[in-house]
């Protein structure tokens, strides 16, 4: 081994694509960014502020917040991805061949789905719940505070892996689940599927302690009186989101373990040769697969609940049997994989069991659908944007599932596997349904934490460009795979007819891109006016029914001055039809003590090292390797002697916040009657 | 409405004391938790080795390998530390720091014992040309008996914190916690092994 390899292992400088403007361009680009807030933190101070508020914290509401602020950057990457694609195929027909290489092509519809599935969707749910489940339970934190930021940091690191391949070396040119033998040592020897690992393996660990956290946050932090049939629905999917998680999870590891081992020892779990089987790694994927999916749409499905109930101005319908659909949804998740690959020939009989399991799931979701429909009958709908993204939630994901459980027919399925149609179903269930769901909660649970409302015209705006730029897009997607068109084609020949569709679908994209703009100027627009959206009651959309809107908004970091008491579901809005005094919002005379955590930096810490780690695996360069391992249990060891990690928060000190709080909403409640007085004269 | 179960008769010790319990139980709870997720990832290698064990790409079966003598003598090593760290928890209860110190000790050596005659199989094996690289069966059987071993080794590292932890600190409330973690991560691993015994060794050799 020469020196150079011992430093820098299979890194060379010829790992750097700088041939290729694309990739050049857009690194630089992000380089710029960087530099661009590094250098705004440093101008103004803000970095003993940025440690100490946010990268130690362990409040859940912040981690949440810096959950969305992932999901939300990287979405714009996966997005970049999606039109760049969307580009491509509208261009490289017959003898065009677009402006992206097939190797580049490759990379761009792997990464997409890799971070459009685990950067984006993935911490938008852990966003949500860290906002939200705790505050609905009436719990001061999480179960786990310190293991909720290391949740956090572990994502980070793994996105910033995938956003590091793009420039130092490849991505994986696998698609997204990187099926072997394609993924393997043999077919592709380069670091991509390396990347590919590592990135996941990292961010897989950081979301199986999440799963692990919030599992036991619900199951044992509940308020007294809160039953589990009590709990809020957005909870209860919650729950059954995580259970999933700590089911799944520990497949998905191990899968991509035995796939590393293949590539890195030689072992041969699923090489083509030596009595390797690459069915069993299929198998495996999806074991964990199709949960996921049921992971990302149970907490979306529950924030449906959570909105159409408070829009109008009912109590949810058939409260009871949505519980139990989601439950049944939890249960039939884990026998449903094998309809991914009906094509691979597992026999009549395993695909008719497998195609009859996936139409079942159909029902429990249909009774959701009807519960949500009854919620609305008869109710005082108000259509704010969180209510237009359900009531476009619920239509579109209407038509999603029907072309799944058209696919969950074999006969179906093996004309239509592989081909753009599945493409369309899939994201015709994700976006009309994840994405939708995911922004209502981000727009209803938003006060919650910032103490003002996001702005109403652009949120608006956003929900039309995104409702129609869907249908655009991928309606075209479903013509184009009954004509027989294959997904992940990067060119095409003329003679198909594919073009002019492909043209639309690509319009599509662009209309999606401008509600992805209008959410830009949404939040900056929220920002800016924030005083004229400010929320003094708590109950900021006033219909609220959980605990959540019982405490002042932005909540304080303590959460509940006092802990409530559950009598009923709805628990809030029993406070409010009973007139009950609310002591988290009236100012008490005297409070219990709080038992708070402490913040700490080693949550952040383990999860550079874990990256140090990470990219050392990438590159076989075994002293970062052992570094990162070194560092990782250091510091683990390390936190095993600190023995001041908590303190109790004492009544005078909560009665100071309390007192400030109610003066500023009580001064900002008057000059915003006086300012209409103004303009009423 | 909203409980305020008044402290005053309840002094402030008392309460706290009170809260770390509860909060103790709720720690434990999801380590379990973790233990399971644990079971499902030693679920997933044993399903991949059942599915694999038979694809031995005209090399050795692992009859042909094994000593089932040898490994028997790993799993007593194993089974006896189950034990003796079964007399650390009930020392540690009784308060007796020094016999857990012991108890913790020969708990160690034993898994380490285990540790190193699983070691010296798989460099055996290595040796006379049997390594993970000849077939399917050999990687499957490598993983799933080298996972377990990696985290019996995870195990031994921790164990020998504790010993320092606990010989610094005493049995405090905090140190019980993580010796109950311990314990019961070491007593998941031992049931992990007697099905990797039987699963992979004795239903192997038949």
């Amino acid at each position: 081994m020469t020196l150079e390899q011992i430093l820098f292992g299979k890194l060379t400088l010829q790992s750097i694509p700088y041939e290729n403007p694309i990739i050049m361009g857009a690194g630089g680009m992000m380089m710029l960014i960087a530099l661009f807030v590094l250098g705004a933190i440093t101008y103004y101070k803000k970095w003993g502020y940025l440690w100490t508020e946010w990268l130690t914290s362990i409040d859940h509401k912040k981690i949440g917040i810096m959950y969305l602020i992932l999901s939300g950057i990287m979405l714009l990457r996966g997005f970049s991805d999606a039109i760049m694609m969307r580009a491509q195929q509208a261009m490289a027909d017959g003898k065009h061949l677009g402006y992206l290489p097939p190797s580049h092509f490759d990379q761009i519809f792997t990464a997409h789905g890799v971070i459009m599935i685990f950067f984006v969707a993935m911490p938008m749910m852990f966003g949500l719940l860290n906002m939200a489940v705790p505050l609905q339970i009436g719990a001061r934190d999480v179960a786990f505070p310190y293991l909720n930021s290391l949740s956090l940091w572990l994502t980070v690191v793994g996105a910033m892996l995938v956003n590091l391949s793009l420039v130092v070396g490849k991505f994986a040119a696998t698609g997204w689940l990187a099926y072997p033998p394609l993924s393997g040592i043999v077919y592709s020897p380069g670091v991509g599927v390396d990347y590919y690992i590592w990135a996941l393996q990292i961010a897989g660990v950081g979301s199986l302690l999440s799963g692990i956290n919030f599992m036991v946050t619900i199951l044992k932090m509940r308020c007294p009186g809160m039953t589990l049939m009590k709990m809020p629905v957005f909870t209860w999917t919650a729950l059954c989101a995580m259970i999933l998680v700590a089911l799944a999870f520990p497949i998905f590891t191990a899968t991509l373990a035995m796939l590393f081992l293949d590539r890195f020892l030689g072992m041969h779990f699923f090489t083509a040769g030596h009595g390797g089987n690459a069915m069993m790694y299929i198998n495996l994927i999806w074991a964990w697969g199709h949960p996921e999916v049921y992971i990302l749409i149970l907490p979306a499905f529950g924030i449906f609940s959570e909105v159409v109930a408070t829009f109008s101005r009912k109590k949810l319908f058939g409260y009871t049997s949505m519980i139990y659909a989601t439950i049944s949804i939890t249960l039939l998740s884990f026998v449903v994989w094998l309809h991914h690959f009906f094509t691979m020939g597992s026999g009549a009989n395993v695909n008719a069991f497998f195609g009859i399991a996936t139409m079942i799931i159909a029902i429990p979701t249909g009774v959701k659908i009807f519960n949500w429909l009854f919620t609305m009958y008869r109710g005082r709908v108000t259509f704010s944007v969180p209510m237009l993204w359900t009531i476009g939630f619920i239509s579109t994901f209407a038509i999603g599932g029907m072309t799944g459980v058209l696919m969950s027919l074999p006969p179906v399925d093996f004309q239509l596997h592989n081909s753009v149609f599945l493409v369309a179903h899939f994201h015709n269930v994700i976006i009309g349904g994840v994405v939708f769901g995911y922004f209502a909660g981000v727009t209803y649970w938003f006060p919650k934490l910032f103490g003002y409302r996001l702005n109403e015209k652009w949120g608006k705006r956003s929900f039309w460009c995104w409702l129609v730029g869907f249908y655009v897009a991928f309606t075209p997607l479903y013509i184009l795979g009954l004509m027989g068109m294959t997904r992940r084609l990067d060119h095409y020949s003329s003679g198909l007819g594919w073009h002019p569709l492909l043209l639309i679908a690509a319009a599509g994209a662009v209309i999606i891109g401008m509600g992805v703009l209008c959410q830009c100027i949404m939040l900056y627009v929220s920002v800016k006016e924030r005083n004229a959206n400010r929320d003094f009651t708590g109950d900021t959309w006033e219909n609220g029914r959980t605990l959540e809107w019982s405490i002042p908004s932005p909540a304080p970091y303590y959460n509940f001055a006092v802990t409530p008491t559950v009598e009923d579901r709805d628990a809030f809005w029993e406070i409010k039809e009973n007139h009950v005094m609310n002591p988290n919002i009236q100012v008490q005379s005297h409070y219990e003590e709080i038992h708070m955590p402490r913040n700490t930096s080693t949550g952040f810490i383990i999860a550079v090292f874990s990256g140090i780690f990470g990219f050392g695996m990438v590159w076989h360069i075994f002293w970062m390797i052992g570094l990162g391992l070194l560092g990782v249990f250091a510091t683990a060891i390390r936190r095993t002697f600190d023995k001041n990690t908590d303190y109790y928060l004492q009544s005078d000190e909560i009665i100071k916040t309390e007192e400030a709080r109610a003066r500023d909403n009580k001064l900002g409640d008057s000059s915003e009657i006086n300012d209409e007085e103004l303009v009423l004269v | 409405m909203i409980s305020n179960m008044a402290t005053t008769d309840m002094g402030h010790h008392d309460h706290r004391e009170h809260h770390r319990e509860v909060n103790d139980s709720i720690d434990v709870f999801g380590f379990w938790i973790y233990i399971m997720t644990d079971c499902i990832l030693f679920a997933t290698l044993f399903a991949a080795y059942a599915v694999l064990q038979g694809n031995t790409f005209n090399g050795p079966t692992l009859k042909e390998l094994i000593s089932l003598p040898y490994v028997l003598g790993e799993t007593m090593f194993l089974l006896a530390s189950s034990f003796t760290y079964g007399l650390v928890m009930l020392s540690v209860y009784k308060g007796r720091r020094n016999i857990a110190l012991m108890a913790l000790l020969v708990t160690f050596v034993l898994g380490l014992s285990f540790v190193v005659m699983e070691v010296r199989e798989f460099m055996h094996l290595y040796a006379d040309g049997h390594s993970w690289h000849v077939s399917a069966a050999l990687s499957a059987f490598f993983t799933l008996v080298g996972t377990h071993g990696t985290h019996v080794s995870i195990g031994l590292i921790w164990m020998g914190l504790m010993m320092f932890q606990l010989w610094k600190y005493g049995a405090t409330p905090a140190i019980t916690k993580r010796l109950t973690y311990l314990g019961l991560f070491w007593h998941f691993l031992d049931i992990v092994w007697i099905f990797v015994f039987t699963i992979v060794y004795l239903m192997g050799a038949i």
